[in-house]
């Protein structure tokens, strides 16, 4: 088919001449020719295809082919005398110039200390899970213990979506919905939004992430419960960090605790990031009040267990210094690249 | 809760470690300190002064010269401008050298052509308070130089603790003290009064009705108020509260008042009762509680004249309200330098009632603070009689009558059954009996056997405790929770899988990283919209709305950075958006990705020679591929989308098909969309759900590497306008058979040489058999197939 021949002698012709006008180099025409005229070039591959149609139609491509192969080598020593010109055609080769780089890509801070948390509690045996933003007010308050005219459902100052529905003021709801789907042995970590009507300013945000932990399983005591968070403590922020349990109360753990860590700053000595007590305080937890069994269909006599919540995004100011909570949501591009690297 | 840590020391001699250790410790006991106080520390060198003498100044009008006895038997001149300074008058005095809070030394100073050898103090030159209008004054009965700030107890310091909604016992000081007290119960005492120690007042016990020196006690609503006593002083002198009393107030940060109203604040701080006291002369014989009647009326002690709701509990007398019950008197029997006899009040009211009529005035006070927390349902009794004995040691008075208690329904005590096994399975270390009796009985829990399991009464300051496991709660805080050991137990795996969604957005996460997007968070509000979720209290207008998009946020988040001069955005975000669903439901939870950007491609580059290198729509439509697969492999892609329509220009659209619907979409951003200054780039976005179950896909099978070569033909094809590529394609590899292996276009051609509405398009094919080499023949014959059928179908032609 010498049409097929044809058509493929005037695209390499187009592609060729397109090539050689953009060179940019006398070594870079010298690439071309071989690539294009060269025994084992473009235009000889064509070539080889005449064996296989019928001697009647060679001549036609033949002569299409000189043609071709004529215009290109004219063009490409056209184009190498006004390359070169000036005798230092060759461009200097300065690898002291910047690379060409692609952007760099970076994950958020908090999603960044949210992945740290989860892998460490990963390590510990607790899998991921998530639940619903737009929670019912049975969830979000009553499951875990708190009623709503209590004064400790105060402290969430709940946006409504209805009269039963809120958004979620914390991630805890998804202990009870997880439990009533699930039988112990329960471990899992929760990442997600929760939401109070806190205006914003520079220590807080309407919206914020939180860290939800929960492990229920016959025999596990307060002992375990320590246990475990310091030993996420360590791994997080270091193996020589010291934690501290003071009592607290949250409604749905009973007994509640404030899990604080040697301040990372100072190191315990006291300084103005600690307020001078030597301590941050990162989450709150305790042991899972019987009553919150109970109104997931747990018998409290056979099963225990602890949990706990902490704030990413808290942590994440802490860690890398973030003097105001605005930034984590401004998704300023200045902002956003300093978290391109690993460390 | 503000504690002061002399007042403290009163109740609790053995207390002895230093303010800040004993932050540290109530911190460990579960009420953390956000700050220990030092009071009285900037006064230093100033004296209690007798003025002698007040005489007018030769050169100003609002000036006096006063003759200040400060006992060092030398009378000094002293320039004053209070208006209140007399001659006899004790005040604070802080002659040359002394210091006052903030620094400021005094110095020997003339004014007006007068020398002044110190100066006179008022209470907020001293750090004391805000009042300024005139001297501290000081009552009778300290010697000229005696140190202020040792008179005063004012080296004291202030503790503010910060108490949990749960722990109301520790709003008193006789609470904290007994946390805190070494020896706990047995260390603690009730300081007795200076000048005091008079009768003793008797109670007597009603129901619902009984009476008290002519003033009868009616309980109309034993819910509201399950304990309601009462007690009536006369022959009461209202004044200023001795400095003791005055100084206890304000190192807990109360402003004195009188001596009457201060001694009620002193009971409450002291022992968490509130208490009111109402100027019997405006009272009348009657006192009757009882619910509100519609379109009540009652001016409050804040001058605010409030309407009050049939559901708020109110004191009234015969006719008319006179205090709101637990939450604010009422000012027109406030009690006044006027009054002469008090009636006292010392209730219980019901948390819940107290709390929704604190809410519907919107007033939190000291009292309904306490009330809504819980209160000792049995501590009105020795409440009562102590700020009885405290009024008649400060403001005088005499006892008129038997006090009244009305307390229908008695509140039995608590006891709890504790068993030490379950100690010991919550806790996971053994604790033995009697350490558990000594840890309870230093707060107050008495055992009434000790036998297993143990019988615990709870006292009545401790609303909180009514359970076992509060119990063992109270236990492990007394052991202190720094006395546990910490072993890692070995656990079971748990029962509960992956949430797919999780593991799939930290894939995306990870992918659009490696792309070269910086991911973004937002929060999830949204200005109105009709196809929003609506906030039932939204903070704002801007943020009244659940948002219904991320892409959409993302393009103001791309407005901020333009308006910081940022040209190159490119953003990414997971996140949830919240769509109206059924009538039945509210709304409809996903979870989606979405991206935006604009700018260049990638950074600018020497070598660019000024070339931009924009991102485009092809770059979109190559995202929103790959992201279709990263997601549902059956996932198609169409130029067209339901997504997005609001933001983005209609000839750009394009969507992520399921069979089920609309997976995602993307488009260009349209110019309406977005506040764009000259300057700036066209905008991409994209946004996708993610599929409640990840895409399964199958693990891929290996498919032997040919071993034959291919042969490639180029074809141009001349298109008429209104053929679209997807079309051609489809016809080419319904025809060309099963040798072709791939095809793509790699050239677009408009202008020179085609007609109007015409364009090239440039296509590779190639074509491979597993098993042999193509000959020439059978590739051009199957593309002489396509060209046939091009040509049929689409009016397509060869170039």
């Amino acid at each position: 088919m010498n049409a097929g021949l044809i058509e493929q002698l005037r695209i390499l012709e187009r592609e060729g001449a397109d090539q050689i006008k953009a060179a940019a180099s006398t070594s870079e025409l010298e690439q071309l020719r071989v690539e294009l005229l060269g025994r084992k070039g473009r235009l000889t591959g064509v070539l080889r295809q005449l064996g296989t149609m019928p001697a009647d139609g060679r001549p036609a491509v033949g002569a299409e082919a000189n043609r071709v192969k004529q215009a290109l080598a004219e063009l490409l020593e056209s184009r190498l005398g006004s390359l070169a010109a000036p005798v230092t055609a060759e461009p200097t080769l300065d690898l002291t110039l910047p690379g060409r780089r692609p952007w760099r890509g970076a994950l958020h801070p908090v999603t960044r200390v949210v992945d740290e948390i989860c892998a460490i509690f990963r390590d510990l045996g607790f899998t991921r899970v998530a639940g619903p933003e737009a929670e019912t007010t049975w969830y979000n308050f009553t499951a875990l213990n708190t009623p709503l005219d209590h004064p400790a459902a105060d402290v969430h100052d709940t946006f409504y979506l209805a009269e039963d529905l809120v958004l979620r003021t914390h991630t805890s709801p998804v202990q009870a919905r997880i439990m009533e789907a699930h039988r112990p042995p329960i471990r899992i970590v929760v990442p997600g939004m929760a939401y109070r009507r806190d205006s914003w300013d520079a220590s807080h945000a309407p919206a914020f992430d939180q860290i939800e932990g929960l492990a229920v399983d016959e025999g596990i005591t307060f002992v375990d419960f320590k246990a475990t968070l310091a030993e996420f403590a360590r791994r997080f922020f270091g193996s020589d960090t010291r934690t501290r349990f003071r009592p607290s109360f949250f409604p749905f753990t009973e007994p509640s605790a404030e899990v604080d860590v040697s301040c990372q700053i100072c190191g315990g000595k006291g300084c103005s990031a600690c307020k001078g007590t030597g301590w941050m305080e990162i989450m709150g937890a305790g042991i899972v009040d019987p009553a919150v069994f109970e109104n997931v269909g747990y018998d409290p006599e056979r099963y225990t267990g602890f949990a706990f919540g902490m704030g990413p995004a808290r942590i994440a100011m802490q860690r890398y210094r973030i003097p105001d909570i605005r930034l984590l949501y401004e998704s300023d591009v200045r902002f956003l690249e300093q978290f391109a690297g690993q460390g | 809760m503000n504690v002061s840590y002399r007042w403290l020391q009163a109740i609790a001699p053995t207390i002895t470690e230093p303010p800040h250790e004993l932050a540290h410790r109530l911190a460990m006991l579960g009420a953390p300190v956000d700050e220990v106080r030092e009071l009285g520390a900037g006064i230093r060198g100033v004296v209690i002064a007798r003025v002698e003498e007040v005489r007018p100044h030769p050169n100003a009008d609002r000036l006096r010269l006063c003759t200040v006895d400060a006992g060092t038997g030398q009378a000094l001149q002293v320039v004053c401008g209070a208006p209140n300074v007399t001659a006899g008058g004790l005040y604070p005095f802080a002659p040359v050298g002394a210091t006052l809070p903030g620094g400021f030394e005094i110095r020997e100073a003339k004014l007006r052509g007068e020398i002044s050898q110190g100066m006179l103090c008022s209470a907020r030159e001293l750090g004391l308070g805000r009042d300024h209008m005139g001297l501290m004054t000081l009552s009778n009965g300290w010697e000229p130089g005696t140190s202020f700030v040792e008179a005063l107890e004012l080296d004291d310091a202030r503790l503010l603790v910060d108490v949990t909604a749960n722990r109301p016992d520790l709003l008193c000081h006789l609470g904290v003290a007994r946390e805190v007290a070494p020896g706990g119960i047995d260390d603690l005492r009730l300081p007795s009064f200076p000048a005091g120690g008079g009768a003793e007042l008797g109670i007597e016990v009603h129901g619902e009705e009984g009476a008290t020196a002519g003033v009868r006690v009616i309980l109309e609503d034993a819910r509201g108020c399950p304990r309601y006593l009462g007690a009536v002083i006369r022959g009461i002198r209202v004044g200023p509260s001795p400095e003791w009393l005055a100084a206890r107030l304000r190192a807990v940060g109360l402003r004195p008042i009188n001596n009457v109203v201060d001694a009620t604040n002193y009971v409450l701080f002291e022992l968490n009762q509130p208490l009111h006291a109402f100027d019997l002369d405006k009272l009348g014989d009657q006192v009757r509680i009882r619910r509100a009647r519609p379109g009540e009326r009652l001016r409050t002690l804040d001058g605010l004249e409030r309407t009050l709701e049939p559901q708020m509990l109110v004191i009234a007398d015969t006719e008319r309200p006179v205090a709101l019950a637990g939450v604010m008197g009422g000012e027109e029997s406030e009690v006044t330098e006027e009054t002469r006899a008090v009636f006292l009040e010392c209730a219980l009211f019901d948390p819940l009632t107290v709390r929704k009529a604190a809410r519907s005035v919107a007033l939190s006070t000291d009292s309904s603070y306490r009330f809504e927390r819980g209160i000792d349902p049995g501590g009105q009794p020795r409440a009562l009689r102590r700020v009885v004995d405290l009024i008649l040691a400060v403001a005088g008075g005499e006892i008129a009558d038997r006090g009244v208690d009305l307390y229908p329904r008695r509140v039995g005590e608590l006891r709890i059954a504790l068993r030490p096994t379950r100690i010991e399975q919550v806790l996971g270390i053994s604790l033995s009996v009697d350490e558990v009796i000594r840890q309870l009985h230093r707060i107050g829990f008495e055992m009434d056997a000790s036998g297993a399991p143990l019988r615990v009464r709870v006292p009545g300051y401790r609303p909180d405790v009514t359970r076992e496991i509060d119990l063992i709660e109270e236990i492990a805080r007394r052991v202190g929770y720094d006395q546990f050991p910490e072993e890692l137990l070995p656990f079971r795996p748990s029962a509960v899988p992956e949430d797919a969604r999780v593991a799939l957005a930290a894939r995306l996460r990870e992918w659009f990283r490696g792309l070269g997007f910086l991911e973004a968070r937002t929060v999830g509000f949204a200005p109105r919209d009709d196809h929003r979720v609506p906030l039932l209290n939204p903070l704002s207008a801007e943020e009244s709305h659940l948002r219904d998009s991320l892409a959409a946020g993302l393009l103001r988040r791309v407005e901020h950075n333009w308006a910081h001069g940022t040209r190159d955005v490119r953003l990414f975000e997971i996140g949830t958006v919240f769509l109206p669903a059924a009538p039945h439901e509210v709304l409809q939870e996903e979870i989606r990705v979405a991206a935006a950007f604009t700018g260049l491609r990638r950074p600018p580059h020497w070598s660019d020679a000024g070339r931009d290198e924009r991102w485009d729509l092809w770059d979109l439509k190559g995202l929103l591929e790959e992201l279709a697969a990263e997601l549902a492999l059956e996932a198609q892609l169409v130029p067209e989308s339901a997504l997005l329509e609001a933001i983005t220009a209609p000839e750009t659209r394009l969507g992520i098909r399921l069979a089920e619907g609309w997976l995602g979409g993307g488009g260009q951003v349209a110019a309406t969309a977005v506040d764009a200054p000259a300057w700036a780039a066209p905008v991409f976005v994209l946004e996708a759900r993610l599929p409640v179950r990840a895409a399964i896909s199958a693990a891929p099978e290996y498919r032997p590497i040919p071993e034959y070569p291919g042969t490639e033909r180029d074809l141009a094809l001349v298109t008429p306008v209104g053929v679209p590529a997807a079309e051609v394609a489809e016809t080419i590899r319904a025809h060309a058979g099963a040798l072709l292996e791939a095809l793509c276009p790699f050239d677009v051609y408009e202008g020179a040489g085609l007609s109007a509405g015409e364009r090239s398009v440039a296509w590779r094919l190639r074509f491979r058999a597993p098993d042999r080499t193509l000959t020439d023949a059978e590739v051009d014959a199957a593309v002489e197939r396509v060209l046939q059928a091009l040509l049929e179908k689409h009016g397509v032609r060869r170039r």
